[in-house]
């Protein structure tokens, strides 16, 4: 049985809008930073869902690149969070606000 | 047709990153207690080498290469010239600014030039893969690089506001992206365009459009996506904050431009009006702000978010002066605003003394000359007649007004009112009231590469203010890029890799 095509779109959109809102209401940056990872992810499924849309490698190609580039990203914010907790001793969003908005 | 070797499309690239890779190659090898300013020298000269390289660019005819994701054109070239520039004297302004208080200034010196590779593929890329592979390699530079004050409290703040709106901001865009890709089959500009023109899915190309905007206006602080610039600008270091307020903002422009003229050149009714409302909202938002500001590096973050505004302003002037003037005013508003924060950063040393306006209070005495300089980039900000400002804005709101935009100029006019304000804030602050007697006084001497990063910008404001021409002429040809080649360039056969 074939899955259409829509079903993979609605369940990507609902892990982007998941990773969204966790992004806003979270408070701790580690958590913070799984949200983005899940709304990279979300972005992923759609992608392969449209290579295979399309009959296109070329989407599938794509994943691999953004996966490759999420891991860079981890590298560096995992290091930017040591850095913040070095200084800070919390990891709590709320008290890492020496500068106002 | 004449075959031009691949490389020879991203040649100042592959300059940058060798230059980048010897950099990290000879810092282990130099002795832990020396200096590392020949590793600054090296990173000057091999951006000497990328701006000659994209000067050679100039004299090829434009075209594609590896699989048409990047193309040389007269547009790339001009923003490669900009990005190389701001590179150039923050590397210059950088020398001395490290100089003592941080073991990590080889890495520091790499981690610009990998970050100049990112901003200026950016600039050359006609593929959305290219794109976000290049704008991730510009961001997570500057991510680390705005954290470089690592013992101060406020710099991994900076840095770790930075990454989280950043990376959030590029999961927009690349939302974005696969929704493109869904709506066309393709992630090629120009393929794009075809498939607006042949009627793909209207409605997931809007929200395709839609995600990107938000994803780039992250990256240039646009507002309402603007909250993380004064907290970022405030934390980085001043050399740093030159260059992140400009040099990847002119290259998430060029790609913004790229997106609207190249791929939806078709559908301008739909961008004009999304564009006109973050026009509007940033130059109000960030002037009303920078009213407010007390502490000087955040009252220049609000300018930067009004000034990313007025550049707006140029997309609605269409066609190839549109390019053109928002192409000029990148590299007048380049020219001010790296030139402000690297004499801040002199003015205010490593461990940033001076941070509110009351500090700088009768500042013309002590440092005369730093203090002239500091002087020509505000009065250039506000936009006074021979300087590089002035005539950015004058293009740009010349532009908005012959393409039927008058209260998009009126409402850019007023607001520059009143930026005035703020700016002459700062300036009266210096040259009106008497000395702080409590402030020690600096005891950084300029140096020779400050000085000259410095001289350069001053001339580089002067000169455009007077001699616009020649930067003019060259922002046009880089806007009738893409009026003369609505479609891709014929890709020459020899880089049709053997498939499996």
């Amino acid at each position: 049985m074939d899955v259409p095509i829509a079903w993979y779109l609605i369940l990507s959109a609902a892990l982007f809008s998941i990773g969204v809102f966790a992004f806003l209401i979270k408070r701790n940056i580690i958590t913070i930073f799984m949200s983005i990872e899940l709304m990279l992810n979300a972005v992923n499924l759609a992608f392969v869902a449209f290579a295979h849309h399309w009959h296109q490698v070329s989407g599938q190609i794509f994943v691999f690149f953004v996966m490759v580039v999420a891991a860079a990203e981890a590298a560096v914010g995992l290091a930017i969070i040591i850095s913040v907790y070095r200084s800070r001793e919390t990891l709590n969003v709320d008290q890492i606000n020496l500068m106002k908005l | 047709m004449t075959e031009v070797s691949p490389v020879l499309r991203i040649l100042p690239e592959v300059l940058l990153t060798l230059t980048g890779v010897l950099v990290m190659l000879l810092e282990p090898v130099i002795d832990i207690k020396a200096s590392r300013k020949p590793l600054g020298f090296l990173a000057i000269s091999g951006t000497l080498a990328a701006i000659a390289a994209t000067g050679y660019q100039l004299q090829l005819p434009p075209g594609t290469a590896f699989f048409g994701s990047v193309q040389s054109d007269a547009f790339s070239a001009f923003f490669h010239f900009v990005i190389c520039g701001i590179v150039l004297v923050t590397l210059l302004v950088s020398l001395d600014y490290f100089e003592g208080h941080t073991t990590y200034v080889g890495e520091y010196y790499a981690l610009i030039l990998f970050g100049a590779v990112g901003m200026m593929l950016m600039t050359s890329s006609v593929e959305l893969l290219m794109i976000f592979i290049s704008l991730e390699i510009s961001s997570i530079s500057t991510y680390i690089l705005a954290g470089y004050r690592k013992r101060s409290a406020t710099s991994p703040e900076a840095s770790i506001k930075y990454f989280l709106l950043g990376s959030f901001a590029t999961s927009f865009f690349l939302y974005g992206i696969a929704l493109c890709f869904g709506a066309t089959g393709s992630t090629n500009l120009f393929d794009i365009a075809r498939g607006i023109a042949s009627g793909a899915s209207p409605l997931l190309l809007t929200v395709a459009f839609g995600m990107m905007l938000i994803g780039l206006g992250f990256k240039v602080s646009l507002a309402p996506f603007h909250v993380w610039t004064p907290d970022v600008y405030e934390g980085a270091p001043a050399p740093v904050v030159g260059l992140m307020s400009t040099a990847p903002k002119a290259a998430a422009f060029a790609v913004l431009l790229r997106i609207c003229y190249g791929a939806y050149g078709t559908m301008t009714h739909l961008w004009m009006p999304l564009i006109w409302i973050l026009a509007v909202l940033s130059m109000t938002i960030g002037n009303l702000g920078a009213l407010t500001q007390r502490n000087v590096k955040r009252m220049l973050a609000y300018s930067s978010i009004a000034h990313a505004g007025y550049l707006l302003v140029a997309f609605t002037s269409l066609a190839a002066l549109g390019i053109a003037s928002a192409g000029f005013y990148t590299a007048a508003y380049a020219a001010m605003n790296v030139g402000a924060f690297a004499v801040l950063g002199y003015l205010s040393g490593f461990d940033e003394k001076r941070t509110n306006l009351i500090d700088y209070a009768g500042i013309a005495r002590r440092h005369p000359v730093a203090a002239a300089a500091l002087s020509v980039f505000l009065l250039s900000l506000i936009g006074i007649p021979f300087t590089a400002g002035f005539f950015g804005k004058f293009y740009v709101f010349t532009g908005a007004l012959n393409s039927g935009n008058a209260w998009l100029a009126v409402l850019g006019l007023l607001n520059s009112g009143v930026a005035a304000f703020y700016y002459l804030r700062l300036l009266a602050q210096m040259y009106m009231l008497p000395a702080e007697p409590t402030l020690e006084p600096n005891t950084m001497r300029a140096r020779p590469g400050f000085i000259l990063g410095v001289a350069i910008l001053v001339f580089a404001v002067f000169a455009l203010g007077i001699f616009p021409n020649r930067t003019l002429s060259l922002a046009r040809d880089a806007g009738a890029t893409f009026t003369s080649h609505p479609n891709p360039v014929p890709q020459p056969q020899a880089e049709a890799i053997p498939q499996q």
